[in-house]
């Protein structure tokens, strides 16, 4: 992977949330990149950091509680981490987008469809467009996201839950993002819906030749769309591999183990599903060795006492003390 | 639309129905006649028992009931008063003007202060912009508002002699009586202001807006704002009809021939036409103020705008 193809770099990224009470560590230390074109997909359990990564991509953390603590985000060869307000908005919506999770609440009740589509290219509207342009923009952008351009001047609540996503992602894709974070799309949709939204994506990700962010707890999304899988687990990337290392591959961090072994398989007549017994640690009071140590069935005593390195085998890198002492043997 | 509205007008006949009877029903149960109030301590209870009965003060209560609906249906009269023998709706209709007039400009000074007070602290929640202002209501919402007024009356009136402390001959009389209710009412609307805001803000959709890389002055004025003005117009309304009824304290403190006083002065004497006059007039208010509130929300929620042109 050479530097120039790498759209967004992530290093060393920590951040917290910190109130008078208590400090969160939501994230900690996340290295990551992404090739332009290149589907990420991030997996990890309800809690694990995803949408606190993706929200630190945005620049959107709670202003008075969300800090970044460390490490740089590069994007497009311009660190955002540091870039002033002003110019970090044109950057949000324009060149780096986000697919909420739930539709239900993401748009605004008040405004029209149409209104809201069009906003976000007013607001980047650097080339000069004129109101009939935008107009003729918002049209072209509902018919590519299987909307009849005359519904823009509806409201949301005349759309249905899988219509109101299509929404969401039209203004997502309005202005063409070359970064595109799609924060579990499909989670708060019938199954049925999932699967036409999730087909959408890809479709249209594979016409625009955007790069995503595929942020999930649903291994089968990932399988069928990310060349890339990061498992996220307490703030930190546990694992970190082409779609092939992760599914293909036998050596995986416990946890990962773990989450495969959860799924249900309809190939192999497993009496029962073997769910990660415990609960994610308390993000106020993060263990000091590895996060996963408590909950880990392959759990050694060095486990409890020092952060394990990551293990690094071509693309495929694993955080546990496991794969380094085989390897020392 | 239309429908829902006359739907709506329609309603008033049983709250005037409900209102009127409740009210007999509790001056039944309470204590006191008005012929003893009229008559005073000295008067035999003969003399007393005549009066009454001069008043038909004495018919069972759902024969009074029926005979004061008889009188507003076929002579449009709400009868006359027991103290002063005056028609009710005469003597009522000045003093309600006097209080409209004074609850509007307590409103309107309301609105207008309280309201982006309340935007602001949310907006800047926890800086100076927004625990200032807070403190200050909430210490003169602490006040009791004779207190506020006869301070007020004390500096501006005794002290100063800018303004008379009594009575509405001129213009410059409203002031006090005016920023002494409106002290009491401010704290209201910026709390209800403010925590509606709060609740916007936080919403997804403020959140999706940002994420689109608009301004932070257009994702409150635009999105937000118009999301929290809802349950700001609702109390709004309903701080209105309060108004109406609740300035005793204002318009006794200045003398002031106003609803307030007038209800109290009737109830003190038992003037049982006039005090259900005035409940009557103050009920059909709230009605008509509920109604405009909800052409309001229609306007600005199209949901709302929805329900009303498919249930009529």
């Amino acid at each position: 992977m050479s530097n120039a193809e790498k759209m967004l770099d992530i290093k060393d990224l920590s951040v917290v949330y910190k109130t008078d009470l208590e400090t969160v560590y939501a994230v900690n230390g996340v290295t990551l990149s992404l090739e332009k074109g290149a589907t990420l997909g991030l997996v990890g359990e309800t809690g694990a950091g995803k949408t606190t990564l993706a929200l630190t991509l945005m620049r959107l953390l709670p202003e008075r509680t969300g800090k970044v603590t460390s490490g740089s985000i590069t994007f497009e060869g311009e660190n955002i981490i540091d870039l002033p307000e002003a110019q970090m908005r044109k950057i949000r919506g324009d060149k780096i987008a986000m697919i909420f999770q739930d539709p239900m609440t993401s748009l605004n009740p008040v405004l029209t469809v149409g209104e809201q589509i069009a906003e976000a290219l007013l607001v980047h509207n650097e080339v000069g467009r004129s109101k009939e342009e935008i107009e003729a923009r918002v049209d072209e952008t509902l018919t590519l996201v299987g909307i009849p351009p005359a519904r823009k001047r509806e409201y949301p609540h005349q759309f249905s839950g899988g219509m109101r996503q299509r929404v969401v992602i039209a203004i997502a894709l309005s202005c063409e993002p070359d970064l595109l974070i799609a924060d579990e799309p499909t989670t708060a949709l019938d199954v049925t819906i999932q699967a036409q939204v999730l087909m959408m994506i890809r479709d249209l990700r594979d016409r625009l030749g955007t790069s995503m962010i595929m942020i999930t707890h649903d291994l089968g999304i990932v399988a069928q769309t990310c060349d890339n899988v990061a498992v996220m687990y307490a703030g930190e990337i546990i694992e970190l591999g082409t779609a092939e290392d992760i599914f293909a591959h036998t050596m995986h961090h416990p946890y990962t183990d773990g989450l495969f072994a959860s799924l249900p398989n309809l190939k192999s007549k497993t009496a029962r599903l073997q769910p990660i017994t415990g609960l994610m640690p308390d993000p106020t009071n993060l263990p000091k060795g590895c996060k996963f140590a408590p909950r880990c069935s392959r759990c050694m005593e060095i486990c409890k006492e020092v952060p394990p390195e990551v293990y690094t085998e071509g693309t495929h890198s694993i955080r546990c003390h496991l794969f380094h002492q085989s390897k020392e043997n | 639309m239309h429908r829902y509205i006359i739907k709506r007008l329609l309603f008033l006949i049983p709250t005037v129905l409900g209102v009127t009877l409740i009210i007999f029903i509790v001056m039944n149960v309470t204590p006191g006649n008005p012929g003893r109030m009229i008559l005073g301590p000295n008067a035999t209870a003969a003399e007393v028992e005549a009066m009454n009965e001069e008043l038909g003060y004495n018919d069972p209560i759902l024969v009074r009931w029926f005979n004061y609906l008889k009188d507003i249906v076929t002579k449009g009269s709400f009868g006359q008063s027991y103290s002063t023998k005056r028609d009710v709706l005469e003597e009522l209709w000045p003093r309600f003007l006097v209080t409209l007039r004074l609850a509007i400009l307590v409103l309107t000074l309301s609105v207008c202060i309280g309201v982006p007070l309340g935007i602001l602290s949310a907006v800047k929640q926890n800086s100076l912009m927004d625990t200032i202002p807070t403190m200050i209501a909430f210490f003169l919402a602490a006040v009791p508002s004779f207190v506020v007024g006869i301070v007020l009356m004390y500096i501006f009136a005794l002290k100063l002699g800018w303004f008379h402390s009594y009575g509405l001959k001129s213009v410059s009389d409203y002031v006090l009586p005016v920023v002494s209710a409106t002290i009491c009412e401010l704290s209201a609307y910026l709390r209800f202001t403010k925590s509606s805001m709060l609740e916007a803000i936080r919403q997804d959709y403020v959140r999706t807006a940002r994420a689109k890389g608009v301004a932070e002055r257009t994702v409150i004025w635009k999105h937000a704002l118009k999301n929290a003005l809802l349950p700001v117009v609702t109390s709004i309304g309903m701080r209105f009809g309060c108004l109406l009824a609740g300035m005793v304290t204002t318009e006794q403190l200045f003398s002031i021939p106003g609803v307030g006083s007038l209800i109290v002065e009737s109830i003190s004497m038992k003037d049982e036409p006039m005090i259900i006059g005035c409940a009557v007039m103050v009920s059909i208010c709230f009605t008509l103020l509920m109604i405009g509130v909800d052409l309001i929300y229609a306007f600005i929620d199209p949901r709302i705008r929805a329900k009303y042109s498919k249930g009529g």
